[in-house]
């Protein structure tokens, strides 16, 4: 081939390669195909996300000391042959003995119960003007639902200081107006907490009430009115009920992920609104204790384990009505 | 009677979308202050974003966060659409379940857990065989991966169970082999599912402070770790400007993108 032909080279080096393609998909289809298709993400799921379970269960056993990495190996091999394996029991009667650890695990679980009934307040209305607006305006409502979700987790937070701060905006309007003669106390505190997990998991709520509303019967209703029913008692005695499956899958999917929540306790809580996830980060980024941490994990799995199976059921309760 | 609740509804939706948007436009508002105070309105000036541009901290860790951004949400959107398909095609194959538990999982496991997780594996695998020799960029994309992975899945099985599969029955009939089903029959379809798909990843990468501080090594800082650092220590109006650029190209991107699906599904 002529140095002055490189257009046509360049296209017999990628035919040549899509055939090879080619012979690759026909030599790897069929059973193998299924392999290839399972196996890829059986394989990186299985080494980045199951295997750490169990290095992180491992290590939880070990203990801390001055080294790099800062845990002590749970085997050696003694003198003549044996294998010797320490289990450190210590870290969990730890977590189970200090009031600061139980007490972390309470709070989380406090704090994340109030900001779901919160969020199930707010949500619920919000979820039921949108169901029953007209289909065009749905889908703008439901947009402006999640168009936050869309934006940084870290700057919504930041958004609330900027608001809760003793100078902050609300402090500031509240002065002006003479409402009050020195600022209120709302940043580091549970209350700014609570604000933070509404604020940033509303959509999570929302959503699935959107959802069961959306999809219930309104000819239930009208006859209800039919029948002399006022529209309050047939809210309660209809709508609510039958709203159920939504208002659970709701109030899991922020109660799941607001248990674990980090960032904000860390920014908008105070020294007292000790969460979990906060505990953890502490012991291993400030006291560097990695044993320590890995155990407060494993018994983290524990409580987000049980919400989830919940979770489950009643996503499989909902599915048959759905069909 | 009646008339009486939808003005409660109606009240109750005014004070939800003034709660989800007034903090926003607070931020944006004094992103445009001439005053240091974040707080205090001193006059209308751009300063804050040039600032912002000559601050190569930021600069730097923007570009590294997007980078990490759109490996990771390359590579979970194919790993992600296999698992969907193993999950929506092959029928109730042998360790279905534990398969499926797997590809879940992290969306309810904790950040903290799944950083510190990360972290320890890197940390075992580096004793073990010596890689990864140092955490930085590597090390947060394979971490990230995990989690997209998982939300990748939940969006395209979502998409592969409603799609009507004769088409894909009729070319397997016709005696096109699997691959070229899926290429010709499936992937068009289930691509602007995959487009979201990888926005969704694409933007949960870019967003995660978490995982990001546990997989990280000294030399790699991302754009929300840096944030961070300078949001523990009070207000700067550089974070506002910061902010209000983030939330307009992201406002853009989602709007644009769903008004394309939007035209494709006609």
């Amino acid at each position: 081939m002529s140095a002055t032909n490189w257009p046509q080279m360049w296209f017999h080096f990628f035919r040549g390669l899509y055939r090879q393609l080619g012979v690759l998909g026909r030599e790897i289809q069929g059973k193998r195909g299924r392999a290839v298709v399972i196996g890829v993400p059986l394989l990186m799921m299985g080494l980045f996300f199951v295997l750490p379970f169990v290095i992180i269960l491992k290590i939880s056993f070990s203990e801390a000391e001055l080294a790099q990495p800062p845990y002590t190996s749970l085997w050696a091999w003694a003198e003549g042959g044996y294998l010797t394996i320490k289990l450190n029991f210590s870290n969990y009667l730890l977590l189970w003995q200090d009031d600061l650890y139980l007490g972390a695990y309470l709070n989380s679980i406090k704090i994340a119960a109030i900001s779901t009934l919160f969020a199930l307040l707010l949500g619920y209305p919000l979820a039921y003007g949108i169901a029953r607006t007209s289909k065009a305006w749905r889908l703008t409502l439901l947009m402006l639902i999640i168009l936050p979700f869309w934006t940084s987790f870290l700057i919504r937070i930041y958004a609330w200081i900027g608001l809760l701060n003793n100078t902050g905006v609300i402090n500031n309007a509240l002065l002006a107006l003479g409402l009050i003669d020195q600022p209120l106390q709302m940043i580091r505190t549970d209350f700014a907490v609570y604000i933070g997990i509404v604020y940033c998991y509303l959509p999570f709520m929302v959503l699935p009430l959107v959802a069961t509303l959306v999809r219930m019967d309104q000819t239930l209703l009208e006859a209800a009115a039919d029948l002399g029913c006022r529209p309050t008692t047939a809210f309660f005695k209809i709508t609510l009920p039958l709203s159920m499956p939504g208002i659970a899958a709701g109030c899991l999917l922020v109660f799941i992920p607001a248990i674990g929540e980090f960032v904000i306790p860390d920014l908008l809580g105070g020294p007292d609104s000790v969460m979990i996830g906060r505990t953890l980060w502490t012991e291993f980024f400030t006291n560097n204790d990695w044993p320590l941490a890995a155990s407060v994990a494993v018994a983290m799995l524990a409580f987000i384990v049980v919400p989830t199976l919940l979770f489950e059921k009643v996503q499989e309760r909902q599915e048959p009505a759905q069909k | 009677m009646n008339g009486q609740r939808s003005w409660f509804i109606t009240l109750m939706m005014v004070v939800g979308f003034a709660f989800l948007y007034l903090p926003i436009l607070s931020l944006i508002v004094f992103s445009f202050n001439e005053s240091r105070l974040v707080t205090v309105w001193g006059g209308f000036s751009l300063k804050w974003y040039a600032a912002l541009f000559r601050n190569e901290e930021i600069l730097n860790a923007a570009k590294l966060s997007l980078l990490v951004g759109v490996i990771s949400a390359s590579v979970a959107t194919v790993i992600g659409t296999l698992g969907a398909l193993a999950l929506s095609r092959f029928g109730r194959f042998r360790g279905r379940t534990p398969f499926a538990l797997m590809l879940s999982a992290p969306l309810v496991m904790p950040e903290v857990i799944l950083g510190l997780s990360a972290l320890l594996l890197f940390v075992s695998l580096k004793q073990l065989i010596g890689w990864p020799a140092e955490r930085g960029v590597l090390t947060i994309t394979l971490a990230h991966v995990v989690l997209l992975t998982a939300y990748v899945t939940i969006v395209a099985q979502s998409r592969l169970t409603q799609m009507d599969e004769s088409l894909e029955e009729a070319a397997m009939d016709l005696g096109a082999r699997p691959w070229k089903v899926f290429f010709v029959i499936t992937l068009p379809q289930i691509a602007p599912a995959l487009l979201a798909a990888w926005l969704l990843a694409f933007t949960l990468s870019i967003d995660d402070l978490v995982i990001a501080s546990f997989a990280s090594g000294p030399g790699a800082t991302t754009l929300p770790m840096v944030i961070y650092s300078k949001v523990r220590l009070g207000l700067t109006p550089e974070i506002n400007a910061l902010a209000t650029i983030v939330v307009l190209l992201v406002a853009a991107g989602v709007i644009s993108a769903s008004l394309i699906l939007r035209r494709r599904e006609r």
